[in-house]
């Protein structure tokens, strides 16, 4: 048992997928909301609103890993924290990276329930407020899909954590990072470990959240 | 009999668009109540305003006397069911539980209501299915026992048999006639469908252009001659023509391009008559019946209403008829089949 813990590889498992676990339920707090208002509320520049996020989805990861990078480093904007090197740098910028998505997705998984929904729980008694969560429940499905959609991005994402991570051994390295590195150096078998596991995890989440939205109806 | 809800001087406007134009009405206790009138007229609208979900522009509502201002509790007297059915997307059970929690019954209360409400529109057993795959039929009537769980003292339903077959109709028709003799429910209806107008309802108010061109007991509205009534834009065949009392008890109508029509009526000179879409029958070969109205003629259009199909059919005069969609299926009709209409001296009412 205390080889398996000790084994490299199921330590950049694990921190691989609490980086990114934790990166996409820090984005959820601001983006889950974000994205109801602007799919429930209509108000001035609610397009423009939904066409940043839109077009935000196709960041670049090794563009935004870079500006992450000249804000976090000795001699940027945000130096004095001290969060470069680190697993918590990784973290705020892979939460940036998903946020369009969260709220892109949150916003048509709500404007897609059929507009009568809000005012058939009016009528059967709700206030404003739960009339707003009956939508929310109609949208459960679309809001689920955008959080995992999330994660699955930044678990497989390399720009960012590479960029603010640095991919440094038994601290930083994630399993995207070590794969890229570890081609360069010729360890091919090693990498396809790595690769056979992260594609395991993005399957199986994938399919247990297929598995759970059957269930919660 | 004491007024259950009254409007006052409503008036409901949409940005550019009017519509309801000051329109004052007074709902008694335990009727029920009609609201007729063209697409457009304002009849969803009122009954949105009754229902509490719109505010109108301006205006007053009472309930039971008392000035309605806070319609998040005002909400909890009265409640609606939509034409276009609206469901959660979830079991059947918990539908029509939805409005029960919000009132924080505990659970065997909700259970017991919802047996109830079930029961009600012949769906006991249903519970557990997903209500969005049940028929379109069957879908209205889970929106209907949703409702009628609450037990709520007004009941407002939007067109609530549109669209659906014949036995769904008569389910819904008399579910809502026993709602109201057994429970004292007040209900308040919208309908294009006279024949409900006229049979299952107390007041008629005829609405036009978001305001109240009458009011009145069905006969007075439907049977009475009426000029508002005539430009009843949805009325589907509607034929002028000059009448001529034939034999005791009927008349023929000869419709101005010499399309008669026989009518179990006693009126001569000139007169405005309708048939309904669904008492008209559509058979591939001539039949031999009862029915006095036999056309030959070929379909011009089909239109699907999920359950039902409503054809137009040319038969010298453009006739509309509504067959289910099973039936439409079987006999292998489409536009430009040759088909026969057959209806009964007694289906031709007069405006």
């Amino acid at each position: 048992m205390w080889e398996i813990l000790q084994n490299p590889i199921f330590q950049i498992t694990i921190r691989s997928l609490h980086i990114s676990g934790t990166a996409t339920l820090l984005s959820t707090l601001w983006s889950l909301p974000l994205g109801i208002l602007i799919g429930m509320k209509s108000f001035p520049g609610k397009q423009f609103a939904k066409g940043i996020f839109n077009a935000l989805l196709g960041m670049p990861t090794v563009a935004l890993g870079l500006i992450l990078y000249l804000l976090f480093s000795r001699t940027g904007a945000l130096g004095f924290l001290h969060l470069f090197p680190s697993p918590q740098a990784i973290i705020i910028g892979q939460a940036i990276l998903v946020t369009p998505i969260i709220v892109s997705l949150t916003t048509s998984a709500v404007e897609s329930v059929d507009p009568e929904i809000a005012d058939l729980a009016k009528t059967l008694g709700a206030s404003e407020l739960e009339a707003s969560l009956a939508v929310l429940r109609e949208s459960i499905g679309g809001v689920v899909l955008a959080i995992i959609a999330s994660f699955n991005r930044a678990i497989a994402e390399l720009g960012v954590a590479l960029a603010v991570g640095g991919n440094i051994r038994g601290f930083t390295q994630v399993l995207t990072t070590t794969i890229a590195l570890e081609v360069n150096r010729g360890k091919i078998e090693y990498s396809i470990h790595l690769m056979i596991i992260l594609l395991a995890i993005v399957f199986t989440i994938t399919l247990l959240t297929n598995l759970l939205q059957r269930r919660i109806k | 009999m004491k007024t259950l809800i009254e409007l006052k001087k409503i008036k409901k406007s949409y940005k550019e668009i009017t519509a309801l134009d000051d329109v004052s009405l007074k709902i008694r206790e335990k009727e029920i109540f009609t609201v007729v009138g063209p697409n457009g007229s304002g009849k969803t609208t009122m009954l949105k305003i009754m229902a509490f979900i719109d505010e109108p522009t301006s205006g007053e509502v009472f309930f039971y006397g008392e000035k309605i201002s806070n319609r998040n509790q005002a909400r909890k007297k009265s409640t609606m069911v939509f034409q276009k059915t609206t469901l959660f997307s979830t079991t059947v059970y918990k539908n029509v539980a939805y409005g029960l929690k919000l009132r924080g019954y505990s659970k065997k209360e909700t259970e017991e209501k919802v047996k109830e409400a079930l029961s009600l529109v012949k769906l006991v057993g249903y519970e557990k299915r997903l209500a969005k795959k049940l028929s379109g039929g069957e879908q209205q009537r889970v929106s209907l026992a949703r409702a009628l769980a609450l037990n709520t003292q007004l009941l407002l339903l939007d067109e609530p048999t549109a669209n659906l077959d014949p036995k769904n109709v008569s389910i819904i028709e008399e579910t809502i006639s026993r709602v109201n003799r057994e429970f004292k429910t007040t209900i308040v209806m919208a309908t294009h469908n006279m024949f409900q107008a006229e049979t299952l309802t107390n007041r008629v108010a005829l609405l036009l252009g978001g305001k109240i061109a009458q009011i009145g007991t069905p006969q007075e509205i439907l049977r009475g001659p009426s000029i508002n009534l005539a430009s009843f834009a949805r009325l589907e065949n509607v034929f002028s023509g000059k009448s001529k009392i034939v034999q005791e008890g009927t008349s023929v109508i000869v419709v101005d391009d010499g399309l008669k029509i026989e009518a179990a009526l006693k009126k001569s000179g000139k007169v405005t008559v309708f048939v309904r879409p669904e008492d008209i029958i559509v058979s591939k070969k001539i039949m031999s019946s009862s029915a006095r109205n036999v056309f030959k003629g070929k379909i011009v259009e089909v239109s699907d209403f999920g359950p039902v199909v409503k054809l137009r059919v040319d038969a010298g005069k453009d006739f509309v008829v509504q067959i289910t969609k099973r039936s439409f299926v079987e006999m292998q009709l489409n536009v430009g089949s040759t088909v026969f209409l057959t209806f009964k001296a007694s289906s031709v009412h007069l405006i």
